[in-house]
């Protein structure tokens, strides 16, 4: 971090009125989001370009950000999504071999701001006591417009998420000799999911999410995947439709995140808020049939609360909470996971998610 | 699956003496097992040779040996007690050999025990090196190109063939140790050659050298069903090339991306998975600093001095939850203590980092080599908690009580720029990190010492962060803003003014955040805490929160384990604060050492992992606002504390600060022996050297000399003559100047020591330990008898007289540490020390009296009386127990073994019998003494000796051993009718003393010329080749004759009793 002494300040401005002076970097001026936290230590690149993190403001809980600067390669989108990021301290000589930028000019660039110097523990506990809330960073002084700003922020709802991070085209990862066809519904996609879905030899549509059911199977696909994404999963009713229609189609489907929590709502499931959401690299969720506990990388704030027994089981639960994490279905050839499988890269853990859905697909194909 | 059915009575084999690689940690790690083993409901059998720990104290275990740790002895106590089971993945290195001889053996099946823990498979693939080789091939995980080689040949074959610098790593050894980088064929010569001979299965590992590569290790749990996860990663801030004990690690990883991270964590699973690990497992990886490629450098498959470390890095009880493991528990059934909500199958995740900094001994050990390599050297460790790198930095260095409170290190203050980076490149030593610090600070670039050092840029910018700092708060005016700032760096008010030289504008108090596993995402229950500048304190949230009513009592913890101030005082912490539990007090405890038992987050009801300086503990106290505190119990670092505490107007509970003082101040002493007619070696308090040499030449030679308020000997010497004493105040001057210099008549006589506990009115003696050596030798390095063997009934009611008055006359009001010399039949006090000592875990464990247990009480006004004491000495019971010093002399090249007053051991055995012979036997075996009933003695000693040498040499010859001497000995025997081989001394060529201890005819050697520690000595070199060789090697003339009389009993260890001490 640069010397303390030099930083012009910024301010969190929260829904229930408190007020939290730090420094200011990264991008200046005002911005309104849903302040929630995540408990990841590595993977800040990975964070600020995850499309799920549309509308919120990110507080950091390990306390050094940017060690490693930024670079071009390890992006899980195109562009950054948070509007707005709060850290403890902030590294303005990172150091790594691929490092193209530290993570201030990032920022600037993708015009976010930044508040540090701030007790990022007192406020992760106050959103874990009190449940995620609006909230607002900015880089002027908020106290002579403090209740605008408060008003402001409390009419704030995260709205069209889905709408504001899908692709807008369809377009086609090639694989030579493809296995498989896959359709890959972008509600917020970040980019392993083509890669690991390339990786088992399977050509990627991508499609808007949009995207009518009739026009996918027009894509002749063997298999549908549901990506993941922001906001509240029951705002699309569009889209769920669709997923409905794709379900009856009798095409493998594998939801992941959003779109694992769109899925159940389609099949008749319920979803809920959570209190504060999972976002980290540490969660741990219990395999009911194979018993075995994985540590998965989880990023969501609402979760399935419930699916109707004729519909399917549940396959996954959190073991902190014991929410709901995977279902598989029985009213259709699909399942979903609330977690990433694969998180940023190489975890091993739960991988073999891929594979299973790859091997449904398989299945499918031969049973035609 | 929950515990198996099949589990009743379990084996605990712990790790022995402490020694360099092998340390108090698992003491931390045995007594969480033996405590989970007990929740259990299960029957604990303990074996562990190490008097001092929590582990073998009667709480822990339901039968508990203290014998020395070998195969014979395990195969006695699994025949006596029957245990369905034994645990081999708790006691270190020492446990888990034992454990997998004993299976490989067939003696576990044959006796149906089960191995928990660990299968020998396992070990096996882990530790073999080429077993490990092509497990890691199997699986695709890259290694380090290297070969098992069983001769020197091989071995400069195989590094022609990968090209020099290589690597040379013995196969099973502790720490490393006869490991080595070998930058030509000579060198890899050499240390191949010892290599070789310290494998028990002569076995060395040649492996390329990749020094500068990133060291990275993750923690890592696995359980049988499968579930496996990383519990903390760590990143050594010194490139590979310095073994990790001795390198500052950071957790977690700073400087790797999440893609590299994710590659190496799953890299520890797949690892940890193929090996099939049943608990605990740590994988230390190399990271190529500018490309993906890394490579696995070594994995144990058992609890270590690193997951010690993430354990209390994390709040993420490692033991524990590898012995839930090892008794049938999978990580999804065991609940997380921190949170009380979640499970132990999560990965950990912090908010903080956390440095661990290595303590070293070089400054007792003034001619050691203090370069650091693949061999570890540090004898303890501290850990420092902080929100950013700068922060934990600075609390670490200044909880390593080098008399540093920053990053400057006064002696680099004058060296020139030049010379700091010819230190640079010469290579690492235990300086290193300062002398990186003070070449930033002359302007030497960043790159630069990257480049030298290969210490990544991210640790270097942090530096000239705090650089920069520095720089700040010496220009105009000390602002709060600026004062403030450089509080969240942690630094201390008094190095700010000393910085700026200005007064501080304001005061701020540090507040406390919680170590919770889960970076705040749930609520803990666990209070552990650490020290930050910020807004919210969440411990005197929590203190409010959970308000029993109850009084709070500090005890202070005595910091990085050291020569001389050891495990012993976390033993005496640990039981202060259970018995302060037990009185109905909240007992919360201030420490800094991550090995021990006493920073376990629930030793205490509160744990603040924080340096020991007066600042940090004002904060703490100013947070806690304390009934009382505790000083006594933590060695000399909690004692320095006591004037500032009682300044500040706290509550000293026990011995008061006055008293504290009176026994420390020369001359305040001196008044008080004066009053209770007590006499002293004749002595003088100097401040130069002039004084200094008229005192010695008023006392006589020979005298001893040492600077006041010291621990441990340090820097005492016996001085001979004016020479000795002009050179030895040169180098006091140049250090330490504030404190006078003692100066005493020497002599030399029996030692006698006791402990004592007194309530202001009466005086308990639990017993009268005698050292076997003679004065002159520290009594951390002597024998110590209890009870004592040759006092006559009058010196013996002299000591206790005098232990009565002075116990009463300093007002003591709980335990104090007496040394006495009895010469010529007459009691002298050498040393009073109005707190607790080594010897209180050894004798309250042989003797059965809680001794902390009492003193506590008695702090509170309990008296002897109401506890059922008489006053005087506890009557002696039919055993006799014999403290027998350990020192790993073979890890630290150059360091004369020959003992003084000056402390060398790291560790200590006990040997109890019902005879002393025996219990020496005991004690001598546990130590590691090779008790050979043939062959050579070498005898090399001073002429002061030659009288007394003749009756050892005749019980040796008597016996029938060869012995050997050179020139002057050897005719001096001759003539006394002991025959005696001569041989040459080093200056006469060969064949000479040197090639008679290579040539594996010497199995002892007596070697008792003193004069000068100078690595170059002809008997220094001598005793260095007996370490090197494995050779029982005695430097004091009655140790040397003890030995003897063991010898001649003709008794073994198979003839002895074994004891089970909860018996006692």
């Amino acid at each position: 971090m640069a010397l303390i002494k030099d930083a012009p300040p910024a301010w969190l401005v929260l829904a229930n009125g408190r007020i939290c002076k730090g420094r200011h970097f990264g991008a200046s001026g005002t911005a309104l989001g849903e302040v929630v936290f995540s408990t990841g230590m590595t993977g800040y690149q990975e964070a600020l370009t995850d499309p799920s993190y549309a509308g919120q403001i990110l507080i950091q809980t390990f306390p050094q950000s940017g060690n490693y600067g930024v670079n071009s390669e390890d992006f899980d989108s195109p562009k950054a999504h948070v509007s707005g990021y709060i850290v403890r301290e902030w590294c303005n000589t990172p150091s790594n071999f691929r490092m193209e930028d530290n993570i201030d000019s990032f920022l600037k660039a993708q015009n976010v701001i930044g508040l540090y110097d701030i007790d990022t523990r007192s406020l992760t506990r106050l959103l874990r006591d009190q449940g995620v809330m609006n909230g607002a960073v900015t880089t002027e002084d908020p106290t002579p417009r403090l209740e605008a700003l408060l008003a402001e922020i409390r009419a704030y709802s995260v709205q069209n998420a889905v709408e504001n991070v899908t692709c807008k085209e369809i377009s086609t990862r090639k694989t030579d000799n493809a296995a498989c066809r896959v359709v890959l519904m972008d509600f917020g996609c970040r980019s392993y999911v083509p890669a690991q879905l390339a990786e088992r030899g399977c050509e990627v549509i991508t499609v808007p999410a949009m995207t009518a059911a009739k026009d996918i199977l027009a894509l002749r696909p063997d298999g549908v995947v549901l990506s993941e994404g922001p906001g509240d999963p029951a705002e699309n009713t569009g889209i769920i439709a669709e997923i409905r229609t794709l379900a009856e189609s009798g095409l493998p489907l594998f939801g992941i995140g959003l779109g694992h929590q769109m899925l159940a709502l389609a099949m008749g499931g319920t979803t809920e808020k959570l209190l504060h959401g999972h976002r980290g690299a540490n969660q741990p969720v219990l395999d009911l049939e194979g018993g075995r506990t994985y540590v998965t990388s989880q990023n969501h704030g609402y979760a399935v609360t419930s699916i109707p027994e004729e519909a399917g089981t549940v396959t996954f639960i959190n073991a902190n909470d014991r929410t709901i994490e995977g279902i598989r279905y029985t009213a259709c050839k699909g399942f979903g996971v609330q977690f990433a499988p694969v998180s940023h890269g190489s975890t091993v853990d739960t991988d073999y998610l891929f594979d299973v859905f790859a091997q449904s697909m398989q299945t499918g194909k031969e049973g035609k | 699956m929950p515990l198996r059915s099949d589990i009743r009575k379990v084996l605990v084999i712990g790790s022995g003496p402490i020694v360099i690689g092998q340390a108090a940690e698992f003491d931390y790690a045995g007594t969480q097992a033996c405590r989970a083993l007990k929740q259990e409901g299960l029957e604990v059998v303990l074996i562990n040779s190490n008097p001092a720990t929590i582990m073998t104290d009667k709480a822990m275990a339901d039968k508990i040996y203290i014998e020395p740790l070998t195969l014979d002895v395990v195969k006695r106590i699994i025949e006596i007690e029957k245990p369905d089971s034994v645990l081999s993945t708790l006691g270190g290195q020492t446990g888990l050999t034992l454990s997998m001889q004993l299976a490989k053996e067939g003696f576990l099946d044959a006796h149906g025990v089960k191995l928990l823990g660990a299968n020998p498979e396992t070990i096996h693939k882990a530790e073999d090196r080429q077993a490990f080789k092509d497990t890691m091939e199997k699986i695709g995980e890259p290694c380090i190109p290297s070969k098992v080689v069983e001769t020197v040949e091989d071995a400069v074959d195989f590094a022609g063939e990968i090209d020099y610098p290589v690597i040379v790593r013995p196969a099973f050894t502790l720490g490393g140790t006869g490991g080595g980088i070998a930058y030509n064929e000579a060198e890899l010569r050499d240390i191949a050659t010892n290599g070789l001979r310290l494998s028990p299965i002569t076995q060395v590992l040649i492996e390329k050298c990749i020094s500068g590569w990133k060291e990275i290790e993750f923690e890592v749990i696995r359980d049988s069903k499968g579930n496996v996860i990383t519990v903390c990663s760590m990143e050594n801030m010194d490139p590979v090339g310095v073994h990790t004990g001795d390198s500052i690690v950071i957790a977690p990883a700073v400087t790797l991306t999440d893609h590299e991270y994710q590659m190496l964590r799953s890299a520890s699973l797949s690892i940890v998975s193929e090996l099939g690990v049943e608990g605990g497992c740590n994988c230390q990886f190399a990271l190529h600093p500018e490309s993906m490629e890394y490579a696995v450098i070594e994995v144990n498959p058992r609890v270590s001095r690193s997951s010690a470390l993430a354990s209390k890095a994390t709040g993420y009880p490692i033991a524990k939850v590898a012995t839930r493991i090892a008794i049938g528990y999978s990580l999804d059934e065991i609940i997380n203590q921190v949170t009380g909500k979640t499970y132990a199958c999560f990965e950990p995740s912090i908010d903080y980092v956390v440095i661990k900094f290595p303590k070293w001994a070089f400054d007792k050990f003034v001619y050691a080599k203090r370069s650091l390599g693949t061999q570890m050297k540090a004898t303890g460790e501290v850990m420092a908690i902080g929100t950013s790198f700068e922060q934990a930095i600075m609390k670490a260095v200044r909880s390593t009580e080098l008399g540093v409170d920053s990053m400057n290190l006064k002696k680099l203050a004058d060296v020139p720029t030049a010379e700091l980076i010819a230190m640079l490149r010469r290579g690492v030593d235990d300086e290193r990190a300062f002398q990186v610090y003070e070449a930033l600070k002359r302007g030497v670039t960043v790159d630069e010492i990257h480049e030298i050092t290969m210490i990544d840029e991210w640790f270097l910018e942090k530096f000239c962060n705090l650089i920069e700092l520095e720089r700040w708060l010496a220009q105009g005016t000390l602002t709060e803003d600026k004062y403030l700032t450089a509080k969240k760096y942690g630094y201390l008010d008094s190095t700010i003014e000393r910085m700026s030289g200005q007064t501080c504008p304001m005061h701020r108090e540090a507040v406390y955040k919680m170590v919770d596993t889960c970076a705040g995402e749930f609520q803990a229950e666990t209070p552990y805490f650490y020290s930050t500048f910020d807004e919210e304190n969440e411990a005197a949230q929590f203190i409010e929160r959970t308000d029993t009513g109850k009084k709070k009592v500090i005890v202070f913890g005595s910091g990085p384990i050291r020569i001389g101030q050891g495990i012993e005082f976390d033993y005496c912490s640990v039981h202060c604060v259970w018995t302060l539990k037990e009185l109905g007090f909240e007992a919360v405890i201030c420490n800094n050492n991550p090995e021990t038992v006493s920073t376990d987050f629930d030793t205490g009801d509160r744990l603040y992992f924080d340096p020991l300086t007066r600042e940090d503990v004002a904060s703490i106290i100013a947070t806690e606002q304390p009934y009382g505190v505790v000083v006594q119990f933590g060695g000399q670092t909690a004692i320095k504390l006591t004037r500032h505490l009682a300044d500040m107007g706290v509550n000293i509970l026990g011995t008061s600060a006055d008293s504290i003082d009176a026994a420390e101040d020369r001359e305040r002493f001196d008044a008080l022996l004066e009053a209770c007619e007590i006499p002293r070696p004749e002595g003088f308090t100097v401040m130069n050297a002039e004084e200094a040499v008229e005192a010695a030449e008023k006392l006589g030679y020979p005298v001893l000399l040492r600077p006041s308020y010291v621990l441990g000997g340090q820097n005492m010497i016996i001085a001979h003559s004016r020479q000795d004493v002009e050179e030895y105040m040169g180098i006091i001057m140049a250090t330490m100047i504030e404190n006078p210099v003692l100066i005493d008549k020497y002599m030399m006589g029996t030692e006698v020591e006791v402990d004592a506990i007194c309530d202001g009115k009466d005086f308990l003696i639990p017993g009268i330990m005698e050292h076997i050596e003679r004065a002159g030798v520290h009594s951390g390095d002597s024998i110590s008898v209890y009870p004592a063997q040759n006092l006559s009934e009058k010196i013996r009611a002299t000591i206790i007289e005098y232990t009565r008055r002075l116990s009463l006359a300093l007002n003591v009001v709980g335990l104090v540490n007496i040394q006495y010399v009895v010469y010529r039949d007459e009691v002298y006090v050498i040393e009073v020390n109005p707190r607790s000592s080594r010897t209180v875990p050894y004798i309250s464990k042989v003797t059965g009296i809680p001794m902390v247990d009492i003193a506590t009480k008695i702090m509170f006004g309990a008296t002897l009386k109401e506890l059922g004491y008489e006053s005087g000495l506890y009557p002696e019971g039919d055993y006799v127990a014999v403290k027998v010093p350990v020192f790993s002399f073979e890890k630290l090249q150059d360091v004369d073994t020959m003992l003084g007053p000056e402390m060398k051991s790291t560790g200590e055995c006990l040997g109890i019998g019902r005879s002393f012979e025996d219990a020496l036997l005991k004690g001598l075996a546990a130590a590691g003494y090779d008790l050979k009933r043939e062959g050579g003695v070498l005898i090399s000693v001073r002429d002061s000796d030659k009288r007394e040498i003749i009756g050892i040499a005749d019980k040796f010859s008597r016996m029938g051993f060869d012995l050997y001497a050179t020139g002057g000995t050897a005719s001096y025997l001759n003539r006394n009718m002991i025959a005696t081989n001569m041989v040459n001394k080093i200056s006469e060529g060969s064949p000479n003393t040197i090639d008679l201890l290579e040539s594996g005819r010497i199995h002892y050697m007596i070697s008792t010329s003193a004069k000068g520690r100078m690595p170059a000595r002809d008997s220094v070199r001598m005793r260095r080749k007996s370490v090197e060789r494995s050779i029982c090697s005695l430097t004091a003339i009655d140790t040397a004759d003890a030995l003897a009389n063991v010898l001649l009993t003709g008794r073994t260890m198979d003839d002895v009793e074994l004891v089970d001490i909860t018996e006692i």
